[in-house]
């Protein structure tokens, strides 16, 4: 394996400042900022339509018409945002790559799963077609496919899901690129299979000294695998930073909310949370989680709580954010 | 854990279902045939599943995709005959007993998976609660709004759900009138295929809490596929853990959680994400197909603790005192 040169030697990878997105009239992401450094891994939680995708999906810069202000900065590449679709693509697969939610759908039916990873690897590697075999068989051996020579000629739908899904991190470690994003790479899969995979991108992208976002809807999963949290609703970062920090010293409403719900094995009391998200047409111009926040002020709705530093413990550090009026 | 008030202290009753080595074998096409060859193999779904619940319990039913979950609800719906073995119903057999008219689609109401897809998308929903409600004759036709109504609220839907369609109502909602629809025959029994996988977790949380208290309140009887283990253990009193086709660890759902006999629970257990643990090894390798079955114990081939007779002998689920039951050589016994 290659070690990539990188120029830039200072963290962080990855920054998002103000990043806004919207699709017609819905602002579906509102002001996001975050960071990323080297190494390092980000989970992304929060619910249904909270916008996790689409803040992947964006730093791929594949998000179609939607209209994207602000910025994102990748290390060594400037703003993201300012590239050609034609620089763009030289860095996809390279320096990022993205494993999508469902691997079924994102692998393409009528090709084995070797020309598929062989072609990946022609493209962004230049490699001879000879070459691009022998190194498809070492990525597919990599990523834990047994038989990896007899499976270059498999069909999609002759593997099992989890194979699937590692064949898609294979495909997407191709290019060796230092960011990777994993969209809920395990959520169609069963527990035991789930363990293997996150086991299998976390090892495979340490050793590589990549980072990577994972979007999770799973917060003990992600406390598990991420060193950094950032938690979301309706488009807007509320809480982010260290997990220990988010999960055990959470000061949003919203982290608590989401982690008063989650079962742990012997969990036997449940308190459920009332009502739902509101939809774009009816979101308040405020702070989004107003309308069902139990400690909203006169003022949440109507003025949005700006993302700021605070101290989770007296000494701890000041990279937890969170954004709110009247944090716990 | 604290049984719930309603435990009963009688002797034993008849169980409201009882399956005594239940087999399902599907025919299905040979893998590598040629193209237009008919030739079959048999698919063993089920293999001699033994299983029995109680009137008013709440079981839970876990294990990985493809390990016959779906199958054995199918069997205790009546909607698939077994191929082997007996599948009882208070005693009688389930075809004997949904053939004999309403009464057992009456009492046994089912929730599924894709609770949208269930629905009639040009019904409004006050006339998919209405069907049920007449079909069995439940309440005379002026007393049908009211019920509705009433049924609305019991799930948590504001009435004037009444006039809308499904298209206009979320995820989490279409869900609760899956369940309203389900309740509307005034069931005892409960049957529910993933009903709340894919939901956000708060959503998951107002059906879950809403699920807990109709059991409790009605005296519900709930068979719950799910596959995560919090679920199971905060609704379910007991649980049965499936592996290719075969129940290999059943018993109160706090017991085999806090000390799996079977290597495969121990293996879940491990894997369901906890906070701040370190992931577990994952176990090795893939769950292998079911027309090509492991020799011996089919759990042999992943198996952490296998020994040299696991490869020869089959074992059976056997007792293991305070109604639990494993069906391992070497059952993990806890120190
Ligand atoms: N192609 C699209 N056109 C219009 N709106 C969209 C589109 N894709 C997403 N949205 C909207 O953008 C918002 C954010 O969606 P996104 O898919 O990013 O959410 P998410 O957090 O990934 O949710 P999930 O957990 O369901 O995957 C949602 O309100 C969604 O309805
Ligand atoms: N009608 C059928 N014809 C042929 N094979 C079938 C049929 N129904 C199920 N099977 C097979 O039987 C086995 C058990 O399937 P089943 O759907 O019961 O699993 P499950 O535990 O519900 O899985 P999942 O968690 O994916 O829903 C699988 O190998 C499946 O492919
Ligand atoms: S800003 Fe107000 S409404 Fe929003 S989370 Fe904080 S207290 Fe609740
Ligand atoms: S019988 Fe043997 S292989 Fe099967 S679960 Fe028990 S120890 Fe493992
Ligand atoms: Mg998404
Ligand atoms: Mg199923």
């Amino acid at each position: 394996m290659t070690e990539r040169m990188t120029d830039v030697a200072l963290p962080p990878v990855l920054t998002l400042r103000d990043l806004t997105v919207h699709r017609g009239a819905a602002k579906i992401l509102d002001r996001v900022n975050l960071s990323l450094g080297q190494g390092e891994t980000l989970a992304l939680v929060g619910e249904s339509g909270a916008g996790k995708s689409t803040i992947a999906v964006a730093i791929m810069r594949l998000l179609g018409n939607a209209k994207i202000d602000g910025t994102i900065e990748l290390a060594g590449e400037g703003d993201l945002l300012a590239l050609t679709e034609r620089q763009m693509v030289k860095l996809r697969g390279q320096r990022l790559s993205m494993i999508f939610q469902d691997a079924g759908a994102a692998l393409n039916p009528s090709y084995t799963v070797g020309r598929q990873l062989s072609t990946t690897l022609r493209r962004i590697q230049g490699l001879s077609k000879d070459a691009a075999r022998e190194r498809a068989v070492e990525l597919f051996t990599s990523v834990g496919i047994n038989d990896p020579e007899g499976r270059m000629s498999a069909f999609p739908h002759q593997l099992s899901g989890g194979m699937q899904q590692r064949v898609m991190v294979a495909i997407a470690l191709a290019g060796s690129p230092d960011l990777l994003l994993a969209d809920e790479p395990t959520s169609a899969l069963d527990v035991t299979i789930q363990a293997q995979i996150v086991r299998l991108i976390l090892t495979l992208t340490r050793e590589r000294g990549a980072s990577c976002i994972f979007v999770l809807h799973d917060l003990a999963l992600a406390s598990q695998s991420c060193d950094r949290i950032a938690v979301l609703y309706a488009g807007q970062v509320v809480e982010s930073g260290p997990a220990h920090d988010v999960l055990e010293h959470h000061r949003h409403p919203y982290t608590q909310q989401l982690k008063s719900c989650v079962l742990e094995i012997g969990t036997k009391t449940l308190t459920a949370p009332e009502g739902t998200v509101p939809s774009h047409a009816q979101m308040p111009p405020g702070c989004r989680f107003s309308t069902r926040c139990p400690r909203a002020l006169p003022r949440c709705a109507g003025e949005a709580p700006p993302l700021v530093p605070v101290r989770s413990t007296a000494a701890g550090p000041l990279d937890h954010h969170i954004a709110c009026w009247n944090p716990e | 854990m604290t049984l719930p008030p309603q435990a009963p202290n009688a002797p034993p009753v008849q169980p409201i279902f009882e399956l005594i080595e239940v087999e399902q074998v599907f025919e299905v096409p040979k893998p590598g045939r040629p193209l237009f060859s008919r030739d079959t193999v048999g698919l063993r779904a089920l293999d001699g599943v033994r299983l029995s619940i109680r009137k008013g319990t709440s079981l839970a039913i876990v294990g990985e995709s493809g390990s016959g979950k779906s199958t054995l609800l199918r069997v205790l719906l009546g909607l698939d005959k077994p191929s082997g073995g007996r599948a009882l119903y208070r005693g009688k057999p389930i075809g004997e007993a949904r053939a004999q008219g309403t009464d057992f689609a009456r009492d046994v109401a089912m929730v599924y998976q894709d609770a949208r897809g269930s629905l009639d998308p040009r019904m409004t929903i006050g006339a998919i609660l209405a069907e049920p409600l007449r079909h069995f004759n439940i309440v005379p036709p002026e007393g049908e709004a009211q019920r509705i109504a009433h049924l609305l609220d019991r799930v948590g839907l504001p009435v004037d759900a009444a006039e809308r369609f499904p298209s206009g109502l979320s995820g989490g909602q279409v869900r609760r009138v899956a369940i309203a629809r389900a309740l509307a025959s005034e069931p005892s029994v409960l049957v529910a295929d993933e009903a709340v996988s894919g939901l956000d977790v708060s959503t998951q949380a107002q059906l879950l809490t809403l699920l807990q208290s109709l059991q409790r309140d009605m005296g519900l009887t709930l068979a719950f596929i799910t596959h995560d283990l919090g679920v199971a253990s905060y609704l379910c009193e007991e649980i049965a853990i499936m592996y290719l086709g075969r129940i290999v660890e059943t018993g109160p759902t706090d017991a085999v959680l806090n000390a799996p006999a079977h290597p495969y629970s121990a293996a879940l257990r491990a894997a369901a994400p906890q906070f701040f643990e370190p992931l577990s090894e994952p176990l090795p390798g893939e769950i292998p197909s079911p027309l090509d079955l492991p020799k011996g114990c089919r759990f042999s081939t992943r198996c952490p603790v296998a020994q040299s007779d696991c490869q020869s002998k089959d074992p059976q689920l056997g007792k293991l005192g305070s109604g639990r039951a494993v069906a391992c050589i070497h059952p993990i016994t806890q120190a």
